[in-house]
């Protein structure tokens, strides 16, 4: 992976020559970082304990807040318990033990109708995007619409006229309105990342889950999907919990950094507070290991 | 990166393996011929060099005349009330089965008794042949269309209820985790993902079903008194062997004509 162009954004116009424009001039993308200590805070995780056999524990005594607004990373080896984590917060995965509050509720006891509701104002990306590959992108942004609707209206795809003008909104704004009829296996994986978000922002999310969201894409779209995340969440204050296993991915793009190391959060501060003491403790091996030329 | 490597090339003996089991395996199926044809008396020479006679008995007397094609209006009939048969067993069958899959695939059960419970009466009635659907079948509905219908029914059941469980483990999985995290209901879970992911792959299997299902049916006709099956059956019995050519080769036409058909749905949707 050639780290040099996730990192440094060049110093070029805010167009980019591959067949995607890139909306925003960069400089302006590449903002400082908001006081994030001052956020309220939106969810507050306690004592969480998950283990899938009896003998091994994926994660132990997990407890942090989540602020609004924050973009938030989670970085890791593999099997260190990111992705269960993020399926934690909206319930995809029950935990063993521990609580959730959002928004003043304790989500870990919602079942049917509410725990729908929880999950309408978590929107979530995916590693390979998880999306119906059959459908057109204007059908599957809509999707993100379907928490909101009873089974019927869901199943006749009965979505109204402010629906849908909100769903070719933020696709021209994510830059894919020539791709809105097209089916979703046509697109490239930058394409089919932005209906993901698409999705998610329909929602109308207080928060976004993303799971190694670009894991599966080249430098170039892997920089354009990270902007759009931070961007969202400076314009829309919505809070981005992001799993990464690119570290300088995580130290350029996010306000904190979460660092598990075998279910164990070992690492929860800023990230100019990352020293390579503390990526010995998230990996297990220091630094300069870590880079891959 | 120099590594002194402690392996020899000449010490790995993989491919020796793998030829020296390929040899076990040819000696194993060369054992099985010969000693399943002794305890059944079965004589493989004499058997090969049987093939010639009956060939030429076959030529001899499997032509039909200009008399028998004025009987080809009943062939036809038969012969399409027969593929009409297979056609509504198959699709029937098929919706029966799409639900019990989408009950049974441990991607969308809504519990695990329910999961077993599908699969099981998926299991049973798919290992019940065909033939002996007909058999049990006859005896309870009488030698009418509808016994064969059931018999096809339950067969083509079965086996579609264990390939669209398939179809929807192997295409639905990250669609299905997508749009529950949206908070979807399950009966939206169905219709927007999983339905519209496997539906191409599902229509396969319901042509190649009616495919098999024509073919069965003549079989189950014969069984059960009705379709060309019966036709068949009839004259076969008659020794009126310029019949039976024309129905046979009517029954080939109409097959060969069927997959040409199905063939070209599937291109066209797929």
């Amino acid at each position: 992976m050639n780290v040099e162009t996730l990192t440094r954004p060049e110093q070029t116009t805010g167009k980019k020559t591959q067949e995607v424009v890139f909306p925003f001039p960069e400089e302006k993308a590449d903002d400082t970082r908001q006081a994030d200590r001052n956020k309220p805070v939106i969810m507050e995780i306690s004592n969480i304990d998950k283990s899938y056999s009896a003998n091994k524990k994926v994660l132990k005594d997990i407890s942090f807040d989540i602020r609004k607004g924050e973009v938030l990373s989670i970085i890791g080896p593999s099997g260190a318990g990111k992705s269960t984590l993020l399926r934690i917060i909206n319930r995809m995965i029950e935990p063993n033990s521990g609580s959730i509050r959002f928004q003043d509720k304790d989500t870990l006891n919602m079942k049917g109708r509410s725990l729908r509701n929880m999950r309408t104002d978590i929107g979530m990306i995916f590693q390979h995007y998880n999306l119906v590959d059959r459908l057109s992108v204007f059908e599957n942004v809509l999707h993100g619409r379907l928490g909101y609707k009873s089974s019927l209206q869901g199943i006749f795809s009965m979505y109204s006229e402010a629906e849908k003008e909100k769903a070719v909104e933020i696709i021209s704004e994510l830059g894919i309105e020539e791709q809105i009829y097209k089916r979703c296996d046509e697109l490239s994986g930058g394409q089919k990342q932005r209906v993901g978000i698409a999705r998610a922002l329909i929602q109308d999310p207080k928060i976004i889950l993303c799971d190694e969201p670009i894991a599966s894409l080249d430098p170039n779209s892997s920089k354009i999907i990270m902007e759009y995340l931070r961007r969202i969440s400076r314009e829309r204050d919505i809070t981005i919990i992001v799993n990464l296993h690119q570290l300088d991915v995580a130290k350029q793009y996010s306000d904190r950094i979460i660092g598990l190391n075998d279910g164990s959060i070992v690492f929860n501060d800023a990230p100019e507070a990352i020293t390579a003491e503390s990526i010995n403790r998230i990996y297990g091996s220091k630094l300069d290991e870590l880079i891959v030329e | 990166m120099e590594k002194t490597s402690s392996i020899h090339a000449s010490d790995i003996n993989i491919i020796r393996k793998k030829h020296m089991r390929l040899f076990i395996a040819g000696l194993i199926l060369l054992a099985l011929i010969v000693v399943t044809g002794t305890i059944t008396n079965y004589n493989h020479i004499d058997g090969l060099v049987s093939v010639p006679a009956a060939l030429q008995w076959l030529f001899a007397n499997m032509y039909f005349s200009g008399s028998t094609l004025s009987r080809l209006p009943t062939v036809l009939r038969l012969l399409w009330e027969t593929v009409l048969i297979s056609i509504v067993s198959t699709t029937t069958a098929a919706f029966f089965a799409m639900l019990f899959a989408i009950v049974g695939s441990k991607r969308t059960s809504v519990n695990g008794f329910l999961m077993y419970f599908a699969k099981l009466v998926a299991s049973i009635s798919r290992n019940i042949p065909v033939v002996a659907w007909a058999l049990i079948l006859v005896l309870s509905f009488g030698t009418n269309a509808a016994t064969g219908f059931l018999a096809l029914f339950f067969g083509t059941f079965g086996f579609l209820v264990r390939a669209f469980i398939e179809t929807i483990d192997e295409t639905s999985g990250d669609t299905v985790e997508a749009l529950k995290a949206t908070g979807a209901t399950y009966p939206q879970v169905i219709s927007k993902a999983v339905i519209p992911e496997s539906m191409p792959q599902m229509f396969s299997w319901v042509l190649f079903m009616i495919e098999t299902n024509i073919r069965s049916a003549t079989l189950v006709g014969l069984l059960t008194g009705t379709g060309i099956g019966y036709l068949f059956d009839l004259y076969y019995k008659q020794l009126n062997y310029e019949m039976v050519s024309l129905i046979t080769l009517a029954i080939v036409v109409a097959v060969l004509a069927i997959e040409v058909v199905s063939n070209w749905i599937r291109r066209e949707i797929l």
